[in-house]
């Protein structure tokens, strides 16, 4: 893949225009209300969690949110969940679970927070208990990632039976910057992590680890062509069965 | 001869030289958590600090012989794909197939514990830093469906450095799959046993070494997700060295019990005996 075409990824994933996902959240649902806290020890801004109706059917909504200006993005870290954060959207899944309401996850995240306090509070073991229990749940996952997505920090939101990607967005197994690091010890060598993790889109549909790839166009218009494509989503869903469902989930995950 | 400062001084380092050489490599361990420097074979059997008591990291097929002679390896010959073609990497797996006789970074198979049979699960330091990839992935995920399908409990030894960053997304894909077949197991009403050894961090620690339902850890490992060196960039502050220490990570409520190398197999075998145990079947 050429440098142009990586650079074009980066940067569209990164873009300030899909930074403010409380705006994508309102313009696909329209009556969206919003929840807060994890019911443990408090609530995170970088999730954004509630229930809206889409075409007249409920669905629970979790997203992610870097937020728009410094100050927004100071208090979500830019995007980044605490085990708060995490915690919250589990316990609006488990709500949609007894509800008997598909979810929908919007990703736009680098990873999880990884500060002193978000890892004393258990951040790793809050993504391994997500993981773990969205496989299980009993209602239809559909995940869509906006921008960045980024390690387990995504994972713990992308444990899906859909997982559709925009066309310039990226699903790595770290960020780049920290690929390089790791690898060359030289955060600077982004774009030839990027190249080498194999960025593209392309290449995991290939894999399977995402089922669609959408053009941008798709967040243009209010984000009408992404509503559309999430109603004739939930549509198939319908034609699914909950034993159908699990077991195409556990195959979507166990052929990796 | 007369004796100036030139010849004095240089006449005792070419001796030194010399002794030094003569002193075969190895016979004195230094230890990296409190600095003791002692003869190596007073680590004994279990591979133990004779001043702290920090258990060296070992191989897995080492650290198999502190745990049992009675093992029955399962999918020796699973091997990496090398799925993103990444460079230098078949040379790198070779090295560490090399150092620790195994395929991959785990060793698993059917062991008998103190008298118990488990499904046991060892991680191996020493191979690329017993990074979760492919191989090893698909070696613990058929760990957990074996032990479900043969109805055994699983007791897993977890030390890693994260996700394989040579396989990329695959190894983020792992966490899923490996989660599934914990979660199948524990439908079962089979109990799995996680022992975190020095390190477990990043990916491993965010998928199945919490997913556990009993916690051990051996003295003065590492536990975390972040870095240490991530996590200090992130807050502008030093951290105190034991910041991750299964020590602090007990004390924040996210482990059972730490057990020194002496008394895990014991222990083990104490908990699967317990379980083991007839259980509430309720009214027929």
């Amino acid at each position: 893949m050429d440098k142009q075409a990586i650079l074009q990824i980066m940067d569209g994933a990164r873009s300030d225009a899909k930074a403010n996902m409380r705006a994508i959240v309102e313009q696909l649902f329209a009556d969206f209300v919003e929840l807060h806290g994890d019911r443990v020890a408090g609530d995170d801004e970088a999730i954004i969690a509630g229930f809206a109706t889409i075409d007249q059917r409920k669905v629970a909504v979790i997203a992610t949110n870097k937020g728009q200006e410094l100050k927004e993005r100071l208090v979500t870290h830019f995007g980044s969940p605490t085990p708060q954060g995490y915690r919250k959207a589990l316990r609006v899944m488990k709500i949609a679970q007894a509800m008997h309401a598909p979810i929908i996850t919007l990703i736009n995240t680098p990873g999880a927070y990884p500060d002193a306090d978000a890892e004393k509070a258990g951040q790793g073991q809050v993504l391994a208990q997500n993981i773990s229990e969205m496989l299980q749940l009993k209602v239809p996952l559909l995940s869509i990632i906006i921008g960045e997505a980024g390690s387990g920090g995504a994972l713990a939101l992308a444990c899906s039976d859909q997982v559709w990607m925009l066309e310039y967005s990226m699903y790595t197994v770290l960020s780049p910057e920290g690929f390089a690091s790791i690898m060359w010890k030289d955060a600077k060598l982004s774009h030839e992590a990027a190249a080498q993790m194999h960025i593209e889109p392309d290449f995991l549909k290939e894999q399977g680890v995402v089922e669609q790839i959408l053009p941008e166009t798709v967040l243009e218009n209010q984000c009408q062509p992404l509503q559309e494509l999430i109603i004739q989503q939930l549509k198939l869903f319908d034609k699914t069965n909950l034993n159908q469902l699990l077991q195409q989930r556990r195959d979507r995950f166990r052929r990796f | 001869m007369a004796l100036t400062p030139h010849n004095f001084v240089r006449h005792p380092q070419k001796a030194l030289a010399t002794y030094h050489h003569n002193v075969p490599s190895g016979i004195f361990r230094y230890c990296n958590k409190c600095g003791a420097k002692f003869y190596f074979r007073r680590a004994g059997k279990f591979q133990l600090c004779p001043e702290c008591g920090y258990g060296f990291r070992v191989t897995a097929r080492q650290r198999l012989k502190m745990l049992t002679k009675d093992f029955q390896e399962w999918d020796a010959d699973l091997v990496t794909q090398n799925p993103l073609d990444f460079p230098n990497y078949d040379e790198k797996l070779k090295k560490a197939q090399s150092k620790t006789k195994l395929q991959d970074a785990v060793l698993t198979g059917l062991a008998d514990l103190d008298g118990q049979t488990a499904a046991l699960g060892i991680m191996d330091p020493y191979f690329i830093m017993g990074s979760l990839g492919t191989a090893n992935g698909e070696r613990i995920t058929r760990l957990f469906e074996k032990a479900t399908a043969q109805k055994l409990p699983v007791v897993l030894f977890t030390a890693s450095g994260g996700a394989r960053m040579q396989e990329g997304i695959a190894s983020l894909m792992q966490m899923a799959k490996i989660s599934q077949a914990v979660n199948e197991h524990r439908q079962a009403g089979l109990l799995y046993i996680a022992v975190i050894m020095d390190p477990t961090t990043g990916g491993v620690t965010a998928s199945f070494a919490s997913q556990a339902d009993i916690i051990l850890a051996e003295p003065q490992a590492l536990l975390g997700f972040a870095g240490q060196r991530v996590i200090e960039q992130t807050i502008n502050k030093k951290l105190p060295a034991d910041f991750q220490s299964v020590e602090n990570v007990y004390q924040n409520g996210f482990i059972d019990a730490i057990v020194p190398r002496t008394e895990q197999v014991a222990k083990l075998g104490q908990l699967l005996t317990i379980f083991a145990a007839a259980g509430w079947e309720g009214e027929q």
